[in-house]
């Protein structure tokens, strides 16, 4: 879907990204983390033209981009930036409906689509689309942040570190919908972020750049399982690869059917980190799984967690 | 209704327009304020057509220095022409340096008596606000607004007219309203150089000693300057009325 051949570019004297290769399959998940400085999102800016690259070349669907029109090609992919950029005298549906505006759709189709949206993200259109950025929390304003960038039901979706502003309960609400809106619409994402748990939760593939130049790249449990180098290892936590591995299943990948321990049960959407948490604080070793309505569907033993299922 | 006459506007327009077509019936009353006076009223011209040589003379000068100083703002905050920016801004200050009534002085003896010096004079000295302002306006526009509006594939027009513009507007207009306010009272100095104006029963009667010639005229100066004003609070509250809404 985009592919980066042998990018570079610098500001003034400052190499941003050096000889940068990447392809970027239709559907997958992204993420670009590393610390700051490290072009992750000079990387993602580069897709959208927001910054012309020096050397190489980078593809869209197999053509150059710069033989696209800035402009149309931004309108092809969704953009959502951390500050989320709403225009502050525009209402909530008024700012959703910008990238549809641009194109010309008819206004009944705006309004249809700006309703389909605020569901989508759980704002109730009815009580939200008449406000303006200022009248919502910071959560909510990222969320119409999010329907902006997907309003036009973009090819891709590219976010500049979204969630990095919002507190930490709000963050985990939106980057479990920015999961869902992923499996459900099998879009192809390119998130930037700093934060690995988010990159770990999220991601299909992972790209840790360092100093302008991809360290490594791989699914989330490739990186923990073989990390590259001591600085994989150090971002991604040296004393917590383990329990970052557990954080990537959920109790339902190791629950053994048909027995069912005595006590508080937990749900099967929990991730294994979180049983791990359980199994401690209550000192037990088995724990009774409870499906998403409250039936039980089994135990889930405490030596399994160390079953490695991948 | 009852909400319309609460607001000052309608009070002060409607004595603005009964004081310019109800001066003569005051006669009397200047006669006995001022018992020395052969002529206590002015009366070369009524006072509607001083009134309505004063608006043309500000609106003509201040529409000129709107359309100029918003054009030179906005071409100094694009890219192509960031680089003029030091000279635009110096060039403007420099206008407002210079009395009015020097540049009338300058400007009579080279292109004649009558409305053109004065237009000049009042436009050369309307410029600073307005273009301040507008460089203020569109500066404080928040950079997100300005990177969202760009990565979602908005044209550099649309950004203008669609972002910016909109956003820089409360602050642009403060500065027009200040430059038509000190307009309105300057304008008053082109009856030096012959123009007709509110400013004539004030030069006439300085010079003639007739204080009731300068009351009459200042009267309705000051009470223009406070309908303008008050008229452009009305219109700023309007331009930015998304910023009322209250916080849901």
């Amino acid at each position: 879907m985009i592919e980066f051949l042998g990018v570079s570019k610098s500001f003034g004297d400052a190499a941003a990204v050096r000889d940068l290769s990447l392809s970027i399959e239709r559907g997958e998940f992204t993420v670009l983390i590393g610390g700051s400085g490290s072009g992750k999102s000079t990387t993602l800016k580069m897709i959208n033209r927001l910054i012309e690259h020096d050397a190489g070349r980078i593809l869209f669907q197999g053509q150059e981009i710069r033989s696209f029109k800035p402009e149309d090609i931004r309108r092809r992919m969704g953009y959502a930036i951390q500050s989320t950029g709403l225009f502050p005298h525009w209402t909530v549906a008024q700012n959703i409906a910008t990238v549809p505006q641009l194109l010309k759709w008819p206004a009944a189709r705006i309004a249809q689509r700006v309703a389909e949206l605020l569901g989508l993200l759980g704002l109730p259109p009815d009580q939200y689309q008449g406000r303006y950025p200022h009248q919502l929390s910071g959560g909510q304003q990222q969320r119409v942040g999010v329907a902006r960038a997907l309003a036009a039901d973009p090819e891709v979706l590219l976010m500049d570190e979204p969630f990095g502003a919002l507190d930490p309960i709000t963050r985990g609400a939106l980057q479990q919908e920015m999961a869902r809106i992923h499996r459900a619409s099998g879009k192809t994402i390119v998130l930037v972020t700093h934060d690995i748990d988010e990159a770990l939760g999220l991601a299909t593939r992972i790209v840790l750049l360092d100093q302008g130049r991809i360290v490594q790249a791989g699914t989330p449990t490739e990186l923990l399982r073989r990390p590259a180098n001591d600085f994989v290892r150090d971002f991604l936590g040296r004393g917590e690869i383990g329990i970052k591995l557990l954080g990537l299943e959920t109790v339902a990948a190791r629950v053994r059917p048909n027995e069912l321990a005595e006590g508080e049960p937990i749900a099967a959407t929990m991730s294994l980190r979180d049983a791990l948490s359980v199994f401690v604080a209550r000192s037990v070793e088995r724990l009774p799984v409870v499906d998403a309505q409250g039936r039980p569907l089994g135990t889930l033993y405490f030596a399994d967690l160390l079953r490695s299922a991948v | 209704m009852v909400r319309l006459l609460r607001q000052p506007l309608p009070w002060a327009l409607a004595a603005l327009l009964a004081l310019t077509w109800g001066m003569p019936l005051l006669k009397p009353l200047f006669a006995a304020a001022f018992p020395a006076l052969d002529r206590p009223l002015y009366e070369q011209d009524t006072f509607a057509q001083l009134v309505w040589a004063h608006l043309q003379i500000v609106g003509l000068s201040s529409g000129i220095a709107v359309l100029l100083g918003v054009s030179a703002g906005l071409f100094v905050t694009r890219q192509a022409g960031r680089e003029f920016r030091p000279l635009v801004e110096t060039l403007v200050a420099m206008g407002q340096t210079f009395p009015p009534v020097a540049v009338l002085a300058v400007a009579a003896p080279l292109i004649g008596f009558g409305e053109a010096p004065a237009l000049i004079a009042l436009t050369l000295y309307g410029l600073l606000p307005i273009v301040r302002n507008t460089i203020a306006g569109i500066e404080a526009v928040p950079a997100s607004a300005h990177e969202a509006a760009e990565g979602l594939g908005m044209s550099s027009w649309q950004r203008l007219r669609q972002v910016e513009l909109p956003l820089a507007l409360p602050v642009m207009l403060a500065g027009i309203r200040t430059s038509v306010i000190i307009n309105i009272g300057t304008a008053a100095i082109a009856s030096t150089v012959g123009a007709k104006s509110l400013g004539s029963p004030i030069i006439v009667g300085l010079s003639g000693y007739n204080t009731a010639y300068v009351i009459q005229g200042a009267m309705l100066v000051g009470l223009l300057a406070i309908v303008a004003d008050l008229g452009f609070s009305a219109l700023a509250r309007w331009v930015s009325r998304w910023r009322m809404s209250e916080a849901g």
